[in-house]
């Protein structure tokens, strides 16, 4: 049988994996797919690549098909999410010398407490906090926005959040361009590895099942040709589950390392991979539980009140409608295809398309359509609760 | 007469630079402003206030121009890819050559082209020079360890360059695979054995 070729663009991340995976392990042969793998220079690059035809997939930031489907950005075409890649994933770092203040006012690096580190990174911060994030539609800059902005730091007037490419976020911040970054692995890491700052919290601290990745198309690709859609969605979710299994990721950070991929010694991309992070430039390890999630707690599954999420916080931010916000957001996760394609396949589907984002703080199971399925904890830091049936 | 339409180039090298400035030249009377340093990217941009941005597709900066795209820019005019409104595929045509487009909203299609135009040429050409500049490489590097693994031949079998080379010609023949790659294993093994 003769491989049908499908090509997919991706970012050299730690977060790449499943598609990196699936293309390795023979996931995506298994489905009659040759997997032509792209990696791009920019998240616009990838976009572009996306939206003009030259790539029929992407590994791509959550919020950027969503901010697509309300017009903001540059680019006027719609992007379809087939599912969500991986939650979380993204470290906050501080340049040494704002870490040696944080540390003289008494911060013990804990890695785990957000409003402990939120309240010591604002009373060290001068006048305006300048943070870089790796693309303005991203994960990263949401959760710094909600962060901070629960905290009491209102962005323009006291928080300055830019956007510097990942591999030369390390570069800014000796620059002085920038005195903190949220930004995904292996970047995070190389920063520690380079003695130019040290990290703070984990993006999970601030919201425990954070859509940071998805597995996008082009609107209207995946109804064109349903069996390749479903082939396509097969592959990436069996090579999420192999990743899920933590006896796998020593493998996967050996494969990733490679020079054709992410071109960083394996050790400093397991960190991100296990959540056994060195935050310190002295070496102090922090494990971080549930650091990048690939797979357990229905990881995969494109909640529609997780693109409501985003939708609410791009419009508050941007001076949209923040109903007619949600009600476009929503429309962008299809967890219709995802039920449609993977409950055959065997992944639990839940019950609801929608969930209370926040509302769990332990892993809770619920009803899914193979009897039950259990559901890893969400939580904010502040205790809110996102209620996207409240919005319509 | 509208007026000369200023236009900033993101270009690191400077070579490439001049390169650039030149067919923009040639294509008409424009203020060319090239930006090398890529930190504060989009603080730099907002302070010359174009009409046009150009970068290569293939810089990570890319990204850093996203901001110009938000209502809260820095640029006072809102800037958007110059996408949907050119009929010719000429953006499509851009990111095929490597260059994209950062234009201010309500700028003619007509006053953009011609510095498209250009400007996609100007890149075709960088490309096809890379490709050369890579094959030609590629080549050097491929006779350079042929001719070592010729010399080693000749010395462990005391035979002659032109026998030499038909011995590896032959072995490369028989495994079916290049004289170069065959040359480069045994200039390896050769390295190992030492």
């Amino acid at each position: 049988m003769s491989l049908r070729p499908l090509s997919i663009g991706f970012i050299p991340l730690v977060d790449a994996a499943p598609v990196i995976i699936a293309h390795e392990f023979g996931f995506a042969e298994e489905e009659g797919l040759a997997l032509e793998l792209q990696s791009a220079p920019s998240w616009s690059t990838l976009r572009d690549m996306l939206a003009l035809g030259r790539i029929e997939a992407a590994h791509m930031l959550a919020p950027v098909p969503v901010a697509m489907a309300l017009g903001l950005g540059g680019m006027a075409t719609r992007f379809d999410v087939l599912s969500v890649l991986s939650l979380n994933g993204e470290v906050i770092g501080v340049s040494s010398a704002l870490a040696e203040r944080l540390r003289g006012a008494g911060h013990d690096f804990g890695f785990a407490d957000a409003r402990a580190a939120g309240a010591a990174l604002i009373g060290a911060a001068g006048a305006r906090l300048r943070v870089g994030v790796p693309f303005p539609f991203s994960m990263h800059a949401e959760l710094l926005y909600y962060w901070l902005g629960a905290l009491g730091l209102e962005a323009p007037q006291a928080l300055d959040v830019r956007t510097v490419p990942p591999p030369l976020m390390a570069e800014a911040v000796a620059a002085g361009e920038i005195d903190a970054f949220c930004v995904g692995e292996p970047w995070g890491s190389i920063a520690v590895e380079n003695g130019v700052g040290e990290l703070l919290l984990p993006g999970s601290a601030i919201w425990a099942a954070a859509p940071d990745k998805v597995l996008a198309v082009r609107e209207g690709w995946a109804e064109a040709d349903e069996g390749r859609t479903g082939r396509l969605m097969r592959a990436i979710w069996r090579a999420g589950r192999w990743l899920g299994a933590p006896a796998n990721l020593m493998t996967a950070s050996e494969v990733l390392a490679r020079p054709g991929y992410l071109n960083v010694p394996a050790e400093v991309i397991e960190r991100g991979l296990t959540g056994r992070l060195v935050v310190t430039a002295s070496g102090e390890e922090r494990e971080a539980p549930g650091f990048t999630r690939f797979f357990d707690g229905a990881a995969c599954f494109p909640w529609r009140s997780q693109a409501a999420w985003i939708g609410a916080r791009l419009a508050e931010r941007n001076g949209l409608d923040r109903a007619e916000a949600i009600g476009k957001a929503r429309a962008v996760f299809r967890s219709d295809l995802f039920r449609a394609h993977l409950g055959p396949a065997g992944a639990e589907i839940p019950g609801a398309s929608d969930k209370l984002e926040g509302s769990l703080d332990r892993p809770v199971v619920v009803a899914a359509r193979s009897g039950h399925l259990i559901l890893a904890p969400d939580a904010f830091f502040d205790g809110a609760i996102f209620d996207p049936g409240a919005e319509r | 007469m509208p007026q000369k339409l200023s236009i900033v180039v993101v270009e690191r090298d400077r070579e490439r630079a001049l390169l650039i400035i030149d067919s923009l030249r040639a294509a008409g009377d424009y203020d060319v402003f090239v930006i090398a340093e890529e930190t504060g990217l989009a603080r730099r941009i907002s302070e010359r206030n174009p009409d046009i941005v150009l970068i290569d597709i293939t810089s990570p900066s890319r990204d850093m121009l996203e901001e110009l795209t938000l209502a809260s820019s820095p640029l006072d005019r809102p800037v958007a890819m110059f996408v949907d409104r050119s009929e010719d595929g000429l953006t499509k045509a851009a990111i095929e050559a490597g260059v994209s487009a950062y234009v201010v909203d309500g700028l003619r299609a007509d006053r953009i082209k011609p510095v498209l135009d250009a400007a996609i040429a100007r890149f075709h050409m960088f490309a096809r020079m890379r490709s050369e500049l890579a094959a030609t490489k590629r080549a050097l590097e491929e006779r350079k360890t042929i001719d070592r693994a010729k010399g080693l031949v000749m010395k462990a079998r005391g035979i002659g360059e032109d026998e030499a080379y038909a011995l590896l010609r032959k072995t490369a023949m028989d495994q079916g695979r290049k004289v170069a790659d065959v040359a480069e294993a045994l200039v390896i093994a050769a390295g190992l054995l030492k």
